[in-house]
């Protein structure tokens, strides 16, 4: 165990203590606790961030399940530590705005809260610094689970409820399907490990299971990262606290989905499908999250939209980019390195503004009391911090300058702009559409931020609306979206400040051996890109001067994801489903259960009997012994009686014929000289006879009375079926038998029995000399019978109680 | 020759059994069917008794037996539900 495992298991450990820490500290905040704890692991891992070339890799291993190839290994490279950074740090942050949020202690679970998100923490942690799929995996589920119990925090609310159900059916799903895909990996390489797994891409871009595997994978990797059509659980987990919707779902959370899917580039980059699929994928998130998130009029609302619109972008940067893996010479690919370079920093940028601004969206709820763009209005005067802090954020969110979001949409127009010029894939034709649909996302892009900055904060200030008297909110409170923004100014303003330390060691591990010039620069002159921003500005002011007018269309007016109704009709669907599939096959009539089995036993033998053509009526008559015409007589009764058995009315009749037909049948074993069968035979049936007169004797007096089997033609067929089965099976088992040249056992015993045991009676010397073993069982099952009896009938429960 | 006259027996026993059977069958009563079913019982010592001499053997003496007291206990136990439509009575009545 070197320090980084502690630190992947440090917070759950820390969230073991924290119930007594907050049953023993009850006047001090839980919040005070958790805070040292990511600080200092954001300390940690500053530590290992160098600038220059030389970014090392750590790898630490301890073994868990070594004999199946599972290692807790972690592995730190540049990914891994951008996103331990991301996740310490912004964590931090949250903790402290957390802090503030849930100020009320009295009423408030905090060890829930605290421990959940410490759970969660820890489980983020082991997924971007470990190394081995299955650990990853269980980091991964452990992520889908703290979330559900966040989302759910406040459980007494119905959509809480609601929408961490929905959020953990569509993540675990996605995350069951990552596990078959990693399955398929391994089946492919023989490796659980990443790292392993990258050394043999060639090897798996071959395999057949190449594209299974990478669908599956992938589809781990848009559910959590809210990729169309798996992006609907984003917006119903806004039911959650604000610092769980900062941290979760905006920053941590929803980029484990791209950070597989960069960790999983230099695996599958080179295929078309991978590059297909993520582009696609996210070119189509980006654009549908955006324009679904202008007609929300919750903030929380249009920012997860934003959301999911902002992970498409990043998605569709990974997916261009990974073209760069599909040549082979280090030179033209270099040009398409570009695009993952934008994805790595609009990853970082949007973790930074997207943080502040859930964290200033949860002070205006704070303050006023509601999240209603409508209700809102002229906070500007009110809450000048707040609203500084809303107007960077939303500022770089439209990508424009000065701040980071600016520098990061360029990329992004550069980006998908080189990606029209990309001599494969249909690229030149069908590639247009990247640049058309980015273009048209960033105009709605542009265009709910304007909307979220000028409803909120211009306008007049609307008291009687508002549950609180709006104020500024306590510094606290203040201090954590205040360090975002300031962060998103000085990326802003000092990118290359990143370019070294932390996005070429990122490039480095999601395109291993490619060479890179990180520089970004502010102005590029006056290009296509620079123009595409203007437009932007343009249209999407434009856009919303007519917005009165817009507002009412009915467009505007539908505010939930029509993709809702899909899983909502699903989900019911599958109940009302399975409930229907269920009433049909459970009648809870035995009779029904009965015929069930005995199709499927007919069909299950009949089609053996088929399939290896085993029908064979080849009897050797000679081999058996001659038949006497009494015996014929004994078995034709024998069959007519049988035969008779249904049609009898009487209930006392029946019991009567039932018992000739048991001494037909010691008849039998008469005539083919089985003493002790016949014997044991004629007391058995006696003694049933007995016992069906008593049953009989005790039927309920409303149904006493003639007895009338219905008759059913179903029932015939399946009976006769049944019959001619077991028959066709006797025959050609006995002329196979015939043939098969093996001689029957029973000389042994005919020639042992007096040698071995003393007695001369065979049947008896097998029954309990040579197998007594069986003896003694079914004396136990007499025994067990008996006492069963027994205990029908002297136990009698009264109604109500349970055994 | 013994041969030939115990199988010529044993059929006609087993037309015996199959006449009797019908009237386990159609017998208009209970008491009909239990008779029947007790001459079963006989006819079937007689029967078994007739294979003995074929098969040359012994075994079957308790087999006999057996059914001999079967059929009385059987024919006993089915008068007495006839009667009183209990076999064992119950220790207090």
């Amino acid at each position: 165990m070197s320090l980084l495992h502690y630190l992947v298991l440090s917070p759950f450990i820390l969230a073991i203590f924290i119930p007594f820490l907050y049953k023993w500290f009850r006047n001090v905040h839980t919040g005070w606790f958790i805070l040292p704890l990511p600080v200092i692991l954001f300390g940690y891992l500053l530590t290992f961030v160098t600038t220059g070339q030389g970014m090392e890799v750590v790898e630490e291993t301890v073994p868990w399940v070594p004999s199946l190839g599972i290692n807790f290994t972690v592995y730190l490279d540049g990914l891994s530590l951008l996103f331990a950074l991301l996740i310490t740090g912004i964590g931090a942050l949250v903790v402290l705005y957390s802090i503030f949020y849930i100020a009320n202690k009295k009423d408030e679970p905090l060890n829930n809260f605290y421990v959940y998100l410490l759970m969660f923490m820890g489980a983020m942690l082991g997924v971007v610094l470990t190394d081995n799929l299955i650990v990853i995996y269980v980091f991964w589920e452990l992520t889908s689970l703290a979330s559900s119990l966040l989302i759910a925090y406040w459980f007494h609310k119905e959509k809480s409820r609601y929408g961490a159900q929905k959020s953990m059916l569509i993540t675990v799903s996605g995350g069951f399907a990552m596990l078959a895909g990693f399955s398929l990996l391994y089946v492919i390489t023989g490796t659980f490990s990443i790292q392993g797994i990258i050394e043999q891409s060639a090897q798996v871009i071959a395999s057949p299971l190449a594209v299974p595997a990478m669908l599956l994978v992938l589809a781990g990797a848009f559910t959590k990262s809210a990729q169309f059509p798996f992006h609907i659980w984003l917006p119903d987990a806004m039911e959650a606290p604000t610092p769980v919707s900062a941290y979760l779902h905006s920053a941590t959370m929803v980029k484990a989905g791209i950070y597989l899917v960069a960790r999983f580039t230099p695996v599958f980059g080179g295929m078309p499908e991978w590059f297909w699929i993520v582009s696609a994928a996210g070119i189509i998130t980006l654009t549908w999250g955006s324009i679904s998130a202008v007609r929300q009029k919750d903030l929380k609302a249009i920012l997860a939209f934003s959301t999911v619109s902002q992970l498409g972008l990043i998605m569709t940067l990974l997916g261009l980019g990974s073209a760069a893996l599909y040549f082979d010479v280090a030179n033209e690919g270099q040009y398409y390195t570009f695009a993952v370079m934008a994805a790595v920093f609009h990853l970082i940028n949007h973790a930074t503004f997207k943080g502040g601004l859930f964290m200033a969206v949860g002070i205006i709820d704070h303050e006023t009391g509601t999240r209603d763009i409508r209700k809102l209005g002229g906070l500007m005067s009110v809450m000048p911090i707040t609203f500084t802090i809303s107007l960077i954020g939303l500022a770089s969110m439209a990508g424009l300058p000065p701040f980071n979001g600016f520098l990061s949409k360029e990329m992004f127009f550069t980006g998908v702009l080189d990606a029209t010029e990309l001599p494969i894939f249909n690229m030149q034709t069908v590639g247009l559409m990247f640049p058309v649909l980015a273009w048209i996302a960033s105009i709605f892009t542009f265009l709910y931020c304007l909307i979220m900055l000028m409803k909120t904060f211009f306008g007049k200030y609307q008291p009687e609306k508002l549950e609180k008297e709006a104020h500024e909110a306590p510094i606290g409170m203040l201090i954590s979206p205040i360090i975002l923004i300031s962060l998103v100014v000085i990326i802003g303003f000092f990118p290359n400040i990143l370019a070294y330390t932390i996005i070429e060691p990122v490039m480095n591990s999601i395109l291993p051996g490619f060479t890179f010039e990180p520089n970004i620069y502010h102005w590029h002159g006056l290009n296509t890109e620079i123009f595409m921003t203007v437009g932007v500005i343009l249209f999407g002011s434009l856009i919303f001067m007519n917005l009165n007018r817009w507002q009412e269309t009915y467009f505007f007016l539908r505010e939930r994801d029509p993709l809702n109704q899909v899983y909502d009709k699903g989900l019911d669907g599958l109940i009302t489903g399975a409930q229907g599939i269920t009433n049909i096959q459970m009648t809870g009539l035995l009779r029904d259960y009965f015929a069930y089995m005995s199709v499927f036993m007919v069909g299950a033998l009949m089609f053996t009997m088929f399939w290896f053509d085993a029908f064979t009526f080849d009897v050797n008559f000679g081999m058996m012994g001659s038949i006497t015409p009494y015996a014929v007589i004994i078995i034709v009764l024998l069959a007519v009686v049988s035969l008779a058995l249904p049609f009898i009315q009487h209930r006392v009749s029946a019991i009567a014929v039932l018992g000739v037909v048991g001494f037909l049948i010691a008849l039998l074993f008469v005539n083919f000289r089985a003493p002790d069968l016949a014997l044991t035979q004629l007391l058995v049936e006696t003694v049933m006879v007995v016992l069906f007169l008593l049953c009989f004797y005790f039927l309920p007096e409303l149904k006493r009375g003639d007895f009338k089997p219905k008759f059913r033609w179903l029932n015939l067929v399946i009976s006769i079926s049944v019959g001619l089965t077991v028959s066709l099976i006797g025959i050609s088992a006995l002329s196979l038998s015939q043939t098969d040249g093996y001689e029957s056992i029973s000389m042994y015993f005919i020639e042992n029995t007096y040698e071995l045991t003393g007695g001369k009676n065979m049947v008896n010397m097998i029954l309990d000399d040579f197998r007594a073993l069986d003896t003694i069982l079914e004396v136990l099952v007499l025994g067990i019978a008996a006492l069963g009896v027994v205990a029908l009938i002297k136990l009698r429960f009264k109604g109500g109680e349970d055994v | 020759m013994l041969y030939t006259l115990a199988n010529i027996a044993l059929v006609i026993m087993a037309i015996s059994i199959a006449i009797l059977f019908i009237r386990v069958i159609i017998g208009p009563t209970l008491s009909d069917r239990v008779v029947a079913l007790d001459t079963i019982g006989i006819n079937l010592i007689g029967f078994i008794g007739i294979i003995m001499l074929i098969q040359n053997t012994l075994m079957y003496a308790e087999v006999i037996l057996v059914i001999a007291i079967l059929a009385f206990v059987g024919s006993i136990a089915l008068a007495k539900f006839i009667e009183g439509g209990v076999v064992i009575d119950r220790g207090d009545r």
